[in-house]
């Protein structure tokens, strides 16, 4: 009885999903290994050390983007999660009404038009927007970022207000307390993950963002990610990988804080 | 009687215009972020092209829609196919095909594997696949290239085994765009096919071999019906950014080995040709409805099979 026939297994799998695992990995792995070599160069082994993070946290342009990234993901989500609570609001627990499908599909729709699309459609109206107005700041970019930010800020606070019982909020308005009251002292308190994680998501997308960044952008407004991008052409030193990894280091922190609060809720 | 009917209508109108009212913000900054500025490109698609960029505003032309496919000879005004456009079409098609089959081919054995663990060990398995979902593509861009560029791991390997004497030359070709793109979208096979796995009945499986199917019969005949669903989903979701991938192609494939992406890029850059740029960027943006119809029809249809 060495060994019993399992009806699950098929020949092979283990072996292709091991690879799957290493392909995931391995170059991840990679970027960060190289981002602790001590040598000048990305491809000779030079021995362990920081020095490639002390030099980017010390680089200007790098703490200049990646103070933007910060300032604009902040402010981006922030108007996502509100703009999306509110519209998870409205087209939730709801008879059907005119314009709700079509409400469905109008929030959604920024996720399947392709990026460059979206990019190149930006950088057409706000290249004119720019010369009418003389304004040339940061909120164009941080328009942006909430309008492909609201969809996934929108997925997990619906999920959750799908899941609540409206009962409570009836049961607030027969014990007189006012709409505004009914939705901060019941509504808010039993959303609060669900908004939590719409915001996180949200601060992630826009914090993730290349390429409608790269189009929107003015001139001395890069990014950290745009930063890299024009970086990665010329990589001779390990000092992008630094900056990857700090960054990935940061994203990775995020997705398990993500994973943990989904996983307590249910 | 009748005003307590003429009061619950308004109140129902009230109801519905306060909903209106609190998706406004929402509806609006998509309006002028997403959805208006794609109007105003398909406007600017009829334009004629402006002599440094831009556009001359008004003035209609299909110089751009018609320059999609052909193009005019300067001096004798012959029509041709714009050769350059046909292949990189044909590249994006084709590389995009070629990543959904490779992330298939790796993804459905990876998401049974997480499917048939034990039930408290799938779920560190699935977040192993997320992470990487969830990580800038930039970065796992960027960390392709170190794995394929000629003094990197891969062909270092390679030379150590004695395989090769001299580094592939894998960067800046369409194979570094494939293995980019395979690597950075194959968590969006995995997950989807993995959803439809962990549902999987495998009384049903048991009773294939009962009757004395094999391994291979029941793959086919059970396991991959019953999942079909995981199967197309997941098939569009890597297909449709495969399709409008510029990061990728741009960072590994170099400046020769252009996707549509980067194709519309240059007509807003120094090809200077905005109007071909907006014809380009709405047949992409068309090309990919198409894969989502496909997709919507192949769902209300296997859902009414079930349902």
């Amino acid at each position: 009885m060495a060994s019993r026939f399992d009806v699950r297994s098929q020949p092979g799998f283990g072996t292709v999903a091991m690879f799957t695992f290493v392909l995931l990995y391995l170059p991840i792995a990679t970027l960060v290994a190289y981002a602790f070599n001590a040598s000048e160069s990305v491809t000779v082994w030079g021995g362990f050390s920081l020095r490639w993070f002390v030099e980017a946290s010390q680089n200007a342009a790098v703490q200049d983007a990646a103070w933007r990234s910060f300032v604009i993901a902040l402010s981006a989500a922030t108007m996502a999660t509100i703009a999306a609570t509110m519209a998870a609001i409205a087209t939730t627990r709801t008879a059907p009404y005119p314009g709700l499908s079509a409400k469905y599909a109008f929030i959604n729709l920024p996720l399947m038009v392709p990026e460059i699309v979206t990019a190149v459609a930006l950088l057409i109206v706000f290249s004119r927007v720019k010369v009418w107005t003389g304004y040339s700041g940061l909120g164009y970019l941080v328009v942006a970022h909430t309008a492909f930010c609201i969809p996934f800020a929108y997925l997990p606070i619906r999920a959750r207000l799908e899941g609540m019982d409206a009962s409570l909020e009836r049961a607030a308005a027969d014990l007189y307390a006012t709409p505004w009251m009914a939705f901060r002292r019941v509504t808010l308190p039993l959303l609060r993950p669900g908004i939590i994680a719409g915001f996180m998501l949200a601060f992630v997308i826009s914090l993730d963002d290349v390429v409608i960044t790269e189009f929107v952008k003015s001139g001395g407004q890069d990014t950290l990610p745009t930063y890299m991008l024009g970086q990665i052409r010329r990589a001779v030193t390990p000092e992008v990988n630094a900056i990857a990894t700090a960054f990935l280091a940061l994203s990775i922190l995020i997705v398990t804080a993500f994973f943990f609060i989904n996983r307590k809720k249910s | 009687m009748a005003s307590a009917a003429e009061n619950a209508q308004r109140h129902h109108r009230e109801e519905i215009r306060r909903r209106w009212m609190l998706s406004a913000p929402a509806l609006l900054i998509i309006l002028v972020a997403a959805t208006g500025p794609l109007l105003v490109m398909l406007a600017y698609s009829f334009m004629a092209k402006g002599d440094y960029g831009d556009v001359k505003f008004g003035q209609f032309s299909l110089d751009g829609w018609f320059s999609v496919l052909f193009q005019r000879d300067m001096f004798d005004d012959t029509v041709t196919l714009a050769d350059a456009h046909l292949s990189i079409l044909w590249r994006s098609l084709r590389l995009s095909l070629i990543t959904t089959l490779a992330t298939l081919a790796l993804g459905f054995p990876t998401a049974y594997f997480i499917a048939t663990r034990p039930r408290h060990t799938r779920e560190i398995w699935v977040f192993l696949v997320t992470i990487p979902f969830w990580t800038n593509l930039l970065i796992r861009t960027f960390a392709m290239q170190q794995v394929i560029r000629n003094e990197g791991i891969l062909n270092n390997a390679l030379r150590a085994l004695g395989v090769i004497d001299e580094p592939l030359p894998i960067m800046y070709t369409d194979w570094a765009i494939l293995f980019g793109m395979v690597y950075v979208y194959l968590p969006l096979m995995v997950l989807p096919l993995y959803a439809s796995m962990e549902k999987l009945d495998f009384r049903l499986i048991e009773a294939g071999y009962d009757l004395y199917a094999g391994r291979l019969a029941v793959l086919r005949r059970i396991i991959i019906p019953l999942v079909k669903p995981g199967i197309v989903a997941g098939s569009i979701l890597v297909f449709i950014p495969s399709l409008g991938a510029y990061v990728i192609p741009r960072v590994l494939g170099g400046g020769k080995n252009m996707m549509l992406g980067n194709l519309i890029e240059l007509q807003f850059g120094s090809g200077r040709n905005w109007p071909l740029g907006a014809a380009i960027s709405i047949t992409l943006m068309a090309l990919v409805m198409v894969a989502l119809l496909v997709y919507v029809r192949n769902a209300a249809k296997s859902g009414a099979q079930h349902g």
